[in-house]
C-alpha cells in the first residue's frame, strides 16, 4: 500500500500545479512532423505543456529538474486494461450492455499506482470479454489519490466492449457449450455469437426508432407518454449515433471480418479491435474500415483461437495502414508497456520512434483524444515520463510521472517513504498483538462476569 | 408503575441525578425531579439504579426467525448468504433486469414479526427495546418495521411502525445458475433500471388512470410498488470508496438513502461525504478483529490493519463532524459483546451521551419516530431500561427492561469467558 507515501507527496506538491523546466533531457515526442527524438527541455505550466525544444524559456519561479543523461516521453496509454474496478464480467447473461464499468470504479486499487509508477497515466477500463456484447466502457487518467470521477478522462467518449470467439461462447456456460444442459448460456459457437450481436442491434434499431418517433412528436407539440428507458438498449443506440465507441476482443481473421460485415450492415464503426492476433491476414480490410488494432506484442499461444499468431503482428498492420497500439490486458504487463514497445523493434524492424508511438500517440487516437495527450506538444496535457535510460529498454526505470502538469510519482520520494510505511505496519501488528496478550492474560478473574454460572454448567 | 429516586438520562433533557418516571398504560405519564408517585403505582425503588430510554437496533432481522441466520450478512456484504439468496432466487434463471432478480421488495417486515424469535430475549438483555427489522434477503428484500420486543404478545401488539424504509444489498448471485446480475456492476445496472422502470410505470399509470379509454391497462408490477411504497433506501457502504459510489447512486436515484455499514468511517472523507450528502449512516458495531486462528505470518495489508486497528474510532469521527449516525448490532446477538462493542467505540473517543443517543433518539429521528421514542419524555412509550451502573460498562447489570410498559427482567447471563467473543477459545 503507498497511501502514506502518497500522503507525503501531496503534502509535497501543492494543490494547484507547479511550473516546472524539465531541462537538458533526450525528449522523445511521439509527435508527428517534428524530428521525434532530440535534446532538449519541456516547460510544465498550469497542467500544460507551454513549450517544448532546444532551446526554452523557463518562467520565473519554475521548479527545474535536471534530466541530463533521462529520457522524457509522453505519458503511456493503455487502450486495454481491467484494473481500477471492482467488477469485471457481468457473465450470467450475452448481451451485458446494461452495466457500466464506470460505476465500480476504486480509486484505492493499488494497480493504479504501480501501473503510474511503470509510466501509464491513461488507461481504457474494459469490461470483460465473457459476453458478445459486453459492458459500457470508461477512459481514466492514473489520478492516484483522487475520487472515482476525478479519475475520469474528461470529455473521452466511452465506448462498449463486444467479444468474440471462444470466451463469450464459453464463459457462464458451466457445461463448456453443451446444449439443453440447464443453465446453459446461448450462445455455445461463433455463429451464435455473430447472431446474438445482430439480434441485439435489431432490438436497438427498434428501439430507437420508437424514441425518434417519440421525440418529433414532442417536437409537434403532442404529449405522448415516452418510451420506456432500457439500459441495455440505451448503450447500442449511443453505437448507432456514434456516441459511444466499440471495442471488440476477437483473435481470429474470419471473426474479425464478421464483424467488420456486421458494422457495416448496421451503421456503425468498430473504433477498435482488441487483440486482433491474426490482424496481419486482414490487415487492409481493417484499415479499410477505420478500425485501430491494439494487440500484444508476442504474448500468444495460450489457447486454440491464438495459436497462429506471430510478434510481426503490429508492425504488419502498421505497414498496411492501421494505427496501432500494444496493449497491456493485464495489471502486471501494465507496468512494462515501454519494453513491450521495444519489442517491436525487434520484430518488424520499427525506429524507436514508431514503437514509442503504439504506446502513447496512438492509443490515443484509439481512444479519441489525440488532441489531449499522447505525445508532448505545446497545449497538450503535461502528461510526462521521465526515464533513466532509453525509455524502450528493460533496463530504464521510471523515475518521475506527471499528470496534468502535477508529481504522481517520485522514485526517490517512493523509496524514501518505504521505511515509514513499514514502521507504521509493525506498528499496528505490535499493538494488536500486545491487546491479544491483554484479553487472554488478564480478563479471566475480572469479578463476577466470566465465572461460569454453575446452574448452566451441564455434568 | 413508579421508579423513584433514580437517576434518569433522558437524552433528550437534562440527566436527573434523582428522579421519578411514572409509567402507565404502556407510557412515560411523568418524569421529573418532584413527580409525585401516584397512591395506585406500583413502586420501583431507584437508589443505585440508572433509567435510560430503551436502545434501538437500527438494522437487524430480529423478530424474522427465518433469516436469523442472515443477520450477519449486514455489513454491507457483496453476497449475500446462501440461505437469504436462496430465498430470494426465483426458480427461473433471470436473464435481465426486466425478470425483476432477487426482489421482494413489496415484503412486509411487520408481516413476518414473530414473538417466538429466541433472539428476542437476548437482545432485550442488552436493553435494547426496539429494533429497526427489514427483511434482509436479495437485492431488495422487502420493508423494515420498527418492533417492540415483547415476548408472548400477538405480533400486532409489537409493530410500531410499518413501513420504515426498503432493505437493500449488492446480492450477486455468483458466476452460476442465478443469472443476472452476477456482478456488482450488474446489481448496480439493475437497481439503476428499476427505478427508471418505476418512473415510467408511474406515468403509464397516471395516464392511464386520466383517460382509461382506448388505453392499454398497465400490468401490475409488485416489484414497483414496493419501491414506490419506500420512502427511505438503505444501502450498504464500508469503505470510502463505496460511500462515495452509493452517494452518488442515491443522488442518480433521487431516493433518499440510509447508508449502513460504515467499516471507514474514521477516514474524514467519509463525513465530508455524509455531510455534503445530508446522509445519516447506520454503523455496525461489529468492528472487524484479528480472527485467533489466523495466520501469525499474515497480519495483512497496511490498510486491513488500519481498518482494524481505526474501526471503533469511526462513530467519535462521525460525531465530531456532526454527521448523524445510529448504531446496528449487525448479528451480534450476545448482551456481553453488543455492550463491549459499544464500549469500544467510548474508549476510542466517542463521549458516552453521543454513544447512547446513537442508540436511541438518533435511530428514532432516522426512522422518523422521535415524537413518540427515543428518549424519556412524557407522553413517549414507556421504552426503558434500567441498570446498576453506567450503561455499556462491563461491570454494570440491567435490572430490568421495560417495553411499552411492560417489565422483563434479563435472563441469567450466559457463561462467555472474557474476551471470548468468539466463543469459548483458549480452554
Amino acid at each position: 500500500m503507498r497511501r502514506l507515501l502518497l500522503t507525503g507527496l501531496l503534502a509535497l506538491a501543492p494543490a494547484c500545479a507547479q511550473t516546472y523546466v524539465i531541462r537538458n533531457g533526450t525528449i522523445m515526442t511521439a509527435a508527428k512532423g517534428t524530428p521525434g527524438t532530440f535534446t532538449g527541455s519541456v516547460v510544465v505550466k498550469d497542467g500544460k505543456i507551454a513549450e517544448v525544444g532546444a532551446n526554452v524559456t523557463a518562467p520565473a519561479g519554475a521548479t527545474v529538474i535536471d534530466a541530463t543523461g533521462a529520457f522524457v516521453t509522453p505519458g503511456i496509454i493503455d487502450c486495454h486494461s481491467h484494473i481500477a474496478i471492482e467488477s469485471i464480467n457481468e457473465a450470467s447473461v450475452s448481451d451485458a450492455s446494461m452495466v457500466n464499468v464506470r460505476d465500480v470504479i476504486n480509486p484505492e486499487d493499488i494497480a493504479i499506482y504501480r501501473a503510474m509508477a511503470g509510466g501509464v497515466t491513461t488507461a481504457n477500463i474494459l469490461h470483460g470479454s465473457a459476453d458478445a456484447v459486453g459492458g459500457q466502457t470508461i477512459v481514466l487518467k492514473m489520478r492516484w489519490g483522487k475520487t472515482a470521477e476525478e479519475m475520469i478522462f474528461e470529455g473521452a467518449l466511452p465506448g462498449i466492449k463486444f467479444a468474440l470467439g471462444e470466451n463469450p461462447k464459453r464463459a457462464g456456460n458451466p457445461t463448456g457449450g453443451a446444449v439443453n444442459a440447464g443453465a446453459a448460456r446461448y450462445p455455445a459457437t461463433r455463429m451464435g455469437v455473430e447472431d446474438v450481436i445482430r439480434e441485439s442491434f435489431n432490438d436497438a434499431k427498434a428501439y430507437k426508432a420508437e424514441w425518434d418517433d417519440y421525440q418529433a412528436a414532442v417536437a409537434k407539440g403532442e404529449h405522448p407518454i415516452s418510451p420506456r428507458k432500457d439500459l441495455r438498449l440505451e448503450s447500442l443506440k449511443e453505437v448507432l449515433e456514434g456516441k459511444r465507441y466499440v471495442h471488440v476482443h476477437s483473435y481470429q481473421a474470419d471473426e474479425i471480418l464478421m464483424m467488420l460485415r456486421v458494422a457495416d450492415d448496421y451503421g456503425f464503426k468498430v473504433r477498435t479491435l482488441q487483440h486482433v492476433l491474426e490482424g496481419y491476414k486482414v490487415a487492409k480490410e481493417i484499415a479499410a474500415h477505420g478500425a485501430g488494432a491494439s494487440t500484444f506484442s508476442d504474448w500468444f499461444d495460450y489457447k486454440e483461437e491464438v495459436r497462429d499468431a506471430i510478434p510481426y503482428n503490429a508492425a504488419l498492420m502498421t505497414k498496411k495502414g492501421v494505427v496501432v497500439s500494444l496493449n497491456s490486458d493485464d495489471a502486471e504487463l501494465m507496468r512494462h508497456l515501454n519494453s513491450e514497445a521495444g519489442k517491436a523493434m525487434k520484430y518488424g524492424g520499427m525506429t524507436a520512434d514508431e514503437a514509442l508511438a503504439m504506446v502513447t500517440i496512438n492509443p490515443a487516437k484509439q481512444l479519441g483524444i489525440e488532441n489531449r495527450v499522447g505525445s508532448i506538444e505545446t497545449g497538450k496535457d503535461a502528461d510526462l515520463v521521465v526515464f533513466d535510460k532509453f525509455p524502450l529498454s528493460d533496463f530504464a526505470k521510471v523515475q518521475k510521472v506527471f499528470i496534468d502538469g502535477k508529481l504522481y510519482f517520485d522514485r526517490d520520494a517512493e523509496i524514501a517513504g518505504r521505511a515509514a510505511e513499514e514502521a507504521e505496519k509493525k506498528r499496528l501488528i505490535d499493538k494488536e498483538k500486545a491487546a491479544a496478550a491483554r484479553t487472554q492474560g488478564g480478563g479471566r478473574g475480572q469479578a463476577g462476569q466470566t465465572q461460569p454460572n454453575p446452574e448452566q454448567v451441564t455434568p | 408503575m413508579a421508579i423513584r429516586n433514580a437517576r434518569i438520562v433522558t437524552v433528550s433533557g437534562p440527566v436527573i441525578a434523582k428522579g421519578t418516571v411514572v409509567v402507565r398504560k404502556g407510557l412515560i405519564e411523568a418524569v421529573g425531579e418532584n413527580v409525585a408517585v401516584p397512591a395506585d403505582a406500583w413502586i420501583v425503588e431507584g437508589d443505585g439504579l440508572t433509567v435510560y430510554p430503551g436502545l434501538i437496533d437500527a438494522l437487524t432481522t430480529v423478530g424474522i426467525p427465518s433469516l436469523a441466520a442472515t443477520a450477519g450478512a449486514g455489513r454491507g456484504a457483496a453476497t449475500a448468504t446462501p440461505a437469504a439468496t436462496a430465498a430470494a432466487t426465483p426458480a427461473v434463471r433471470s436473464m435481465g433486469p426486466e425478470d425483476r432478480p432477487r426482489t421482494t421488495s413489496w415484503a412486509l417486515a411487520a408481516d413476518e414479526i414473530v414473538a417466538t424469535d429466541t433472539r428476542i430475549a437476548n437482545v432485550r438483555a442488552a436493553g435494547i427495546t426496539t429494533t429497526a427489522t427489514f427483511p434482509m434477503r436479495g437485492i431488495f428484500g422487502g420493508q423494515g418495521a420498527l418492533v417492540d420486543l415483547l415476548s408472548d404478545e400477538k405480533p400486532s401488539k409489537m409493530v410500531m411502525l410499518s413501513p420504515i424504509g426498503q432493505y437493500a444489498a449488492l446480492a450477486t448471485g455468483g458466476r452460476g445458475g442465478a443469472g443476472f446480475p452476477s456482478s456488482l456492476m450488474g446489481v448496480i445496472a439493475y437497481i439503476r433500471q428499476i427505478y427508471l422502470d418505476l418512473d415510467h410505470y408511474e406515468a403509464v399509470k397516471a395516464a392511464y388512470a386520466r383517460d382509461p379509454r382506448g388505453m392499454q391497462r398497465p400490468e401490475y408490477d409488485r416489484a414497483l410498488e414496493g419501491i414506490a411504497a419506500s420512502k427511505r433506501l438503505l444501502l450498504p457502504a464500508n469503505r470510502l470508496v463505496e460511500v462515495d459510489r452509493m452517494l452518488h447512486l442515491a443522488a442518480e436515484l433521487k431516493q433518499y438513502t440510509v447508508l449502513y455499514g460504515g467499516l471507514e468511517a474514521y477516514r474524514p472523507e467519509v463525513a465530508e461525504l455524509l455531510k455534503k450528502y445530508n446522509t445519516p449512516l447506520l454503523v455496525s458495531l461489529k468492528f472487524p478483529v484479528r480472527l485467533a486462528d489466523s495466520d501469525p505470518d499474515e497480519p495483512g495489508t497496511l490498510r486491513v490493519l488500519e481498518q482494524r486497528d481505526k474501526a471503533p474510532s469511526a462513530p467519535a469521527a462521525l460525531q465530531k463532524a456532526g454527521v448523524k449516525f445510529a448504531f446496528y448490532s449487525d448479528g451480534i446477538e450476545q448482551a456481553r459483546d453488543l455492550q463491549r462493542a459499544v464500549k469500544s467505540a467510548i474508549d476510542a473517543g466517542l463521549p458516552r451521551a453521543d454513544a447512547l443517543r446513537a442508540m436511541t433518539l438518533t435511530p428514532a429521528e432516522i426512522y422518523g419516530v422521535a415524537d413518540r421514542t427515543g428518549s424519556i419524555e412524557k407522553g413517549k412509550i414507556a421504552n426503558l431500561v434500567v441498570t446498576r451502573g453506567e450503561l455499556f460498562d462491563d461491570a454494570t447489570t440491567v435490572q430490568m427492561i421495560i417495553v411499552d410498559g411492560k417489565k422483563y427482567e434479563p435472563p441469567p447471563a450466559p457463561v462467555v469467558p472474557a474476551g471470548g467473543r468468539g466463543g469459548r477459545g483458549g480452554n
